[in-house]
């Protein structure tokens, strides 16, 4: 399959730091990828050259297999919400009209099924919405545009957890029926980690992972029990961080475990217990008390 | 995710749910499973991940693929699960209830005397049950 975004080499420098730094990825076309990182790690940027906002310092952007910036064919075939997306001074259903005639696949049956989804008046003035119904109406604009290539920002502010999940479920809905390239940062990693094939984790402006979801559960454990026991199961393993209290031990080992050292564990009295996608994030992207990301190495595919 | 846990790959819970279902009979021979979209919508993951765990059981054998029509429980493929649910017991279930007794102390004989008072509770008032 042919990548629908590619990055080589990006480099984004501004005058006293450096947001971005030889950044490189692929994103297949049609696959619903995330984009994570703490705040600041150089996702915002990183979003706003791929949609032709921002020119890189140096480096190589594609998407759709040609540069975005000034590009209209790119651009009209591309949606980006931003976090606190701006409007100008008008009402719900002037956004709405304006991003139809701007969105050629755009889908005005959706749009109004996301609008009373989330409870949003098309009579109402943008500037008295709450800032969650703000971000409602971005999210709304983002999945009904249908575009080839959707980029959601951080799409949420202000939402509250049933908000979100409607959002979850109407994105993998329209998803399913009309397959594109989505590109979704956030910060809120396990609640959205099943939604994505694959994920980018940048950190500092690097890329520090870049796996496939779905391969990264399981990839670290936590193994708790016996001192004793603990240090038995984890020796030779590759291990992260260790706490201790008492005569209890944690230990974070890297790895999938198989079979026999399953069983192993449980003969041993052991508990095992798989990092969340939350808590590897923590770990690849350097978080204080965070190991060397090389251990990760042998885990991106 | 609508009840799959964290740790085994989404792929794989997929998989096993669907697995089981066939086993208790939930799903029969000849019935059409889920379709890779239906599965998404309702464990709320990407349907990527949703046809691999489907594609882990055609490749068994499991389900079989009618062109245009989806994927439906093939023959056979009830006897070949609970024969594998076989071979796993005595690693799933026997081998932890005896590492258990012996970290409490509960001898052979003692254990033997509380699978048959368990078993009896279990199966003596359920019509049809097996006796043990």
């Amino acid at each position: 399959m042919r990548p629908a975004i590619s990055v080589t080499g990006l480099t984004r420098r501004y005058r006293d730091h450096v947001a971005l730094e030889e950044v490189s990825a692929q994103i297949e076309e049609g696959s619903i990828c995330g984009l994570l990182g703490r705040n600041g790690a150089g996702k915002t940027t990183l979003l706003r050259i791929l949609a032709g906002q921002e020119f890189p310092s140096s480096g190589v952007v594609r998407v759709l297999g040609a540069p975005p910036a000034e590009n209209e064919d790119v651009l009209r075939r591309m949606v980006f919400i931003r976090e606190d997306q701006a409007y100008p001074d008008f009402k719900v259903g002037h956004a709405l009209r304006a991003a139809s005639w701007f969105y050629p696949n755009w889908d005005g049956e959706l749009a109004g099924q996301l609008m009373a989804d989330f409870g949003l008046r098309p009579n109402k003035a943008i500037k008295r919405l709450s800032r969650g119904m703000r971000s409602a109406l971005g999210i709304a604009i983002g999945i009904a545009a249908r575009a080839d290539v959707t980029l959601f920002d951080e799409p949420y502010a202000g939402l509250d957890a049933v908000a979100r999940q409607i959002f979850y479920d109407r994105l993998l809905a329209d998803y399913a029926e009309r397959p594109r390239t989505i590109l979704l940062s956030t910060h809120l990693i396990d609640e959205a980690a099943a939604l994505f094939e694959r994920v980018v984790v940048i950190d500092r402006g690097r890329v520090v992972l870049d796996a496939a979801a779905d391969g990264l559960r399981g990839v670290a454990t936590t193994v708790s029990g016996p001192v004793l026991a603990v240090d038995d199961f984890t020796t030779g393993r590759p291990v992260w961080n260790r706490r201790r209290l008492g005569s209890q031990a944690s230990v974070v080992t890297v790895g999938q475990l198989d079979e026999a050292a399953r069983a192993k564990a449980r003969a041993l009295g052991l508990d095992l217990v798989p990092l969340t996608l939350q808590q590897l994030v923590v770990h690849a992207a350097g978080w204080p008390g965070a190991p060397e990301t090389a251990n990760l190495e042998g885990v991106s595919a | 995710m609508a009840g799959l846990d964290e740790g085994a790959p989404l792929f794989a819970q997929v998989a096993d749910r669907l697995a089981a279902e066939i086993a208790d009979g939930g799903l029969a021979e000849g019935d059409r499973v889920p379709s890779t979209n239906e599965l998404a919508a309702y464990y709320r993951i990407n349907p990527a991940t949703a046809a691999k765990g489907i594609n882990l059981l055609a490749d068994d054998g499991l389900l079989e693929k009618r062109r245009g029509i989806g994927m439906f429980v093939a023959d056979g493929a009830r006897r070949q699960l609970l024969a594998r649910r076989r071979e796993q017991f005595v690693e799933r279930y026997v081998r932890p209830l005896l590492t258990e007794a012996a970290m409490l102390g509960i001898d052979r004989g003692e254990l033997a005397a509380l699978i048959e008072q368990s078993g009896h509770e279990q199966f003596s008032d359920s019509p049809g049950g097996v006796a043990v």
